[in-house]
This record gives structure tokens, sequence and C-alpha cells, in this order.
């Protein structure tokens, strides 16, 4: 359904992605890894169409999606919804009105200055939120929330588009191992509850291992590495990273189910029963 | 396509939400809406008002708002290889008014450094004249620069002295406000180590304050420069000399001159146009990326 051919971005003499070519044939849940710089979010943000390609093609179920404009460029970016590392809520407004963002490319720009938008869909919104356990947040602004809470938000947001693509930009690196835990939880729920197909830009390897169906690896703009996590071994790693015979996986690690955070949770049900 | 039999609390706890979030919704909607009604109300009655105490009435003036313009532009037009000349002849008035205000905003500014750092907490010489000295600031800014020029050109003849003087003061205000805006902003750490070796008052502002704050003066003095052009423009329709002095003979001339008229236009637009490219591109290069 999804087919990346030779996509290429260059910001001059740079070249940020270079001749990425990957085909999707069936919604799956797809981790893209590694280092900081590597272009992962530039891939994200082109398969988006925030950010210009400079050559290549990508197309989705017919749709040539590099040639759309105008109208129709904003109706693909309506089926592909984005999430994005600091979540890039509105902050001074509800959380009830971010969620309906979502629904911002089917209503008319003067009833959205409003803020009117119908009943239906701010029942729908309050639904996803509840769905995502944060339904009791929804009359706060949304800058009031924790960070978790704010992700939450923002895949609330994702899912109000009823998109056929999440993708996902570094969705747990500005939180910590329980938010993290708890927002990849969501993303792995959405894909296998709805079938929508997610792609995550992810800097850690166990988080990949964990919730992925496929791993893409990147390294310098290029496709280093594509296939399951279980072919995802240490010296696959390495090269993706492009570590020496030093490197540890602990050093990518968030380290989800840490000693430290098992802890950390059973303390939390000791309060939580006393 | 979202099916939500998930969810993570009852059915009725969801619902309470939903209606909760309705009635929320439902008065931010309803004060909207009588928001919106006294606005409308508001400005058809203002309108109603303002069009009753005019001497003509808008509905029938509207029509005539382009007669004016167009009678100008069409002799113009007509005399359209004159307006070189005419342009060459107007040139010494424009170069007036572009004196006054440079001449009026580098001496507005000096002043107004002054008494900003004399207004300003934590760096005044007198902390107790703080408050005299932001009521002087603010008198200079509220007294309109035609009102001072009226004056002075009653008192000391027309020319472009008083309009001169008449800008500085009101430049010695704005600026002043602006300045003692970023005097706040300087750290005041560097005077700490400059009172600590024995330095007057004065040295430390001139060695500890103003090495900081420079960039952001220039960038206000700048822009100030390019508003004063048009006030001193404006001045000479008082009789203060330079490019507004001619506009004004022109026009009161009316028909046969007003080519004359489209010349000094002409030249008035292209030097605020100059100056305000300038001045952005300056100021863009003091704040950004200096």
């Amino acid at each position: 359904m999804l087919k990346v051919r030779n996509l290429t971005k260059s910001f001059g003499a740079n070249t940020a992605v270079d001749n990425v070519d990957f085909a999707v044939d069936r919604p799956a849940m797809i981790g893209i890894i590694g280092a900081s710089g590597a272009g992962k979010s530039t891939l994200l943000r082109m398969l988006n169409r925030m950010t210009d390609a400079t050559s290549g093609q990508i197309e989705f179920e017919g749709r040539e999606v590099l040639k759309l404009s105008g109208a129709r460029k904003r109706a693909w970016q309506s089926d592909c919804a984005m999430i994005f590392q600091q979540f890039n809520l509105v902050p001074r407004m509800d959380v009830v009105s971010n969620v309906l963002h979502g629904t911002l490319n089917a209503r008319s720009s003067l009833a959205t200055m409003f803020n009117l938008y119908p009943n239906a869909d701010i029942h729908r919104a309050i639904d996803i939120l509840d769905r995502l356990g944060i339904a009791d947040h929804a009359a706060k602004r949304a800058e009031s929330l924790s960070g978790g809470q704010q992700q939450r938000v923002a895949i609330a947001r994702a899912l109000m588009q009823d998109p056929r693509i999440i993708l996902a930009d570094e969705p747990i690196a500005s939180l910590d191992p329980m938010n993290a835990q708890i927002v990849m939880d969501a993303l792995r729920r959405i894909h296998d509850e709805d079938g929508r197909m997610v792609i995550a830009n992810l800097h850690t390897l166990d988080t990949a291992r964990k919730y992925c169906d496929r791993v893409i690896g990147m390294r310098m703009g290029r496709v280093v590495f594509d296939g399951t996590p279980a072919q995802l071994t240490t010296g696959v790693a390495r090269d993706i990273y492009g570590a020496g015979a030093s490197f540890s996986e602990a050093a990518t690690s968030t380290a989800l189910e840490s000693p430290e955070s098992a802890a950390a949770k059973a303390l939390h049900e000791a309060e939580a029963a006393v | 396509m979202i099916d939500l039999a998930a969810g993570q609390t009852g059915k009725r706890h969801v619902e309470n939400v939903q209606a909760a979030y309705m009635e929320m919704t439902r008065r931010k909607r309803l004060y909207g809406a009588a928001m919106l009604a006294v606005f409308v109300a508001l400005m058809v009655s203002g309108f109603r008002l303002a069009d009753d105490r005019s001497a003509g009435s808008f509905a029938n003036g509207i029509s005539n708002i382009f007669d004016f313009p167009g009678e100008v532009l069409r002799e113009a037009g007509e005399k359209i290889t004159l307006l070189p000349a005419l342009m060459v002849k107007f040139f010494p008035s424009l170069l007036e008014t572009i004196n006054i205000a440079a001449a009026s905003t580098l001496l507005g500014a000096m002043a107004a450094i002054v008494l900003s750092l004399l207004a300003t907490r934590g760096l005044a010489r007198w902390p107790r004249l703080i408050a005299v000295v932001r009521r002087l600031l603010d008198l200079l800014r509220a007294i309109p620069e035609i009102v001072i020029a009226l004056v002075l050109i009653f008192i000391l003849g027309g020319g472009p002295v008083p309009a001169m003087i008449a800008i500085a003061l009101h430049t010695v205000g704005a600026l002043g406000k602006l300045f003692s805006e970023v005097n706040e902003n300087a750290s005041l750490k560097p005077l700490d180590g400059l009172q600590s070796v024995g330095a007057s008052w004065t040295q430390r502002m001139w060695l500890g304050v103003i090495p900081q704050v420079a960039p952001n003066y220039l960038s206000y003095a700048l822009l100030r420069f390019e508003i004063n052009i048009r006030a001193s423009a404006i001045l000479g329709f008082v009789g203060s000399g330079g490019i507004g002095y001619d506009l004004k003979n022109a026009f009161s001339w009316g028909q046969g001159r007003y080519d004359e008229v489209a010349a000094i236009f002409l030249l008035l637009f292209g030097t605020i146009v100059l100056f305000d490219q300038l001045s952005s591109h300056y100021r863009n290069k003091l704040t950004g990326k200096a």
C-alpha cells in the first residue's frame, strides 16, 4: 500500500535523506531507528509533506503523494497523522479543542475560528480521550497537563483525523520511562485494534524490538537495515549506530522494564493500596 | 472505524464528562453570541452617531472619494514630462526635511539615554526621582509634535528650527520609555564589578550599561528616525519649512499645480521607502546575528 522509491532530500551540499527505498504491503507497526542526524525526522516530514523532497516518489494506494498540492495535499495530511516529540499542541486551548483540531481539514475556516464544531465530533473526541485514559482532563488547558498526558492528547488528535497512517516522530524521547511505556502501548493498541499503519522514529533499540513488527535502520541518510526485530542483532545495531566494538546496547536503552522502574511501579501500587 | 468499547473508565463516567463539557461549550457559545451582538450593536449605533455629527453624509460622500486623486493624476499624467525637472527643483526641500529628522533624532536620542538611565530602577542616580523623570517622559510623549511646533513657531517664527525642537522633544519621550525598558534587561553584574573599583555613576553607566544595550538603542533610534521623517514632512504644513511646506503651497494653489503635488508625493514616497528598507536592514543586522 505504501511505496517509497529513491526518496532524497538535500539541504545545500548536505544530503539528509539519501535514496531511501522501501515498500509496505499491509498495515504494520514499523520502527525507524538510527543515531540523531540520520535523517529519520526528515523522512517522516516528507511522508507527511511538511518538508518537500528533492527527488524520488512516494505512492500510497495509487496516490502520488509528492505530486499533490493545495487542497489535495491537505487531504493527504489529514489521512496521514503526525505525532511529534514535543507534542505540538496549542498550549492555551483546552484538551477537547486540541483533539478537535484533528477535524480541521473537513471544516470551514470561519466555523473553526469561532470554535464551532458539531456535537457529534465533540462526543467522539471525548470518547477517544477516554480510550486513552485521559477523559477526566477534557476541559483543562493542554499546557496544564504532564508530558505523558500531553502526548496522549496528541495521539487523540491524530485518531480524530481517522488517518490511514500514523507517523510518530520520536514520540517518547521527552518522556520518562513510565510515560514512554504508556504512550508506546497506546500506539501499539491503535495498530492492533484499528489496523492502522504506524511508523515511529525511535532512537532506542529495545523499544523498537519490543513494539515493532518491522525495523528500518538508517545511518547518514541511507537505509542500512530493513528486517524483523529478530534479525536486529548487536552486530547490525553496531553498523546502524556506526559504533565500534565498545558499543553497548544499554547506551541506546530507555530501560522500560529496568529494575528501578519496576520497583517504582510496585511502590506506587503499594501507596495506592494504603 | 473507531470502536470505543475498550474505554478505560465506565460508560456512565464518560457520559458525565461529555455532558459537563457540552454544558461548558454551550455556555461559551452563548457568551460568544452575546458579545458578538453587543459588538455589532455598538458598531452600528456608533457609525450612525458619527454620520449624523459629520457635516456631509458618509453614504453620499463615499462616491466622491476618488475624484480628487483622479484629478491630480489626470493633470500629472498630462504634464508627465515636467516631473523629473520638478523633482530636481524640490530636492533641496527634501534634504531639509531629512535634516530636520536626523538632527531631532540625534538630539532626542542623546537626551533620552540620560533620562532613561535616570528612570530605570536599579540604575538611577537618584532613586527617589525615578517617578518624576518618568512623568516627565510621559509628558513629552503626550504632547503632539504639531502642538509644540505651533507654539514654537509663534515664539520663534517659521523655519526648520522650531520643527526640529518639536520633534526632538517628542523623540525624548518616546525613546526614553523604550530605552529604559532595554536598560531593565541589562545585567547588573558588570556594574557591581565597576563599583568595586571605585567608579563614579557616569563611569558605571558609560562603561557598564551602554556597551550592553547599544545595539538595542541603535535599533530603536533607527525606527524613530523613520517615524521622524514623516513627522517632519507633516510639520511643513504648519510653516516650518521642508518639503511639507512646498506640498501645502502646491495643494492650496489648486488646479494647475497638481504636477508639483505629484512630484512631491513621489519624492516623499521614495524617501520613506528607502529609509524604511535601510533601517530595517540595519536593525535586522543589529538585533539578529550581531
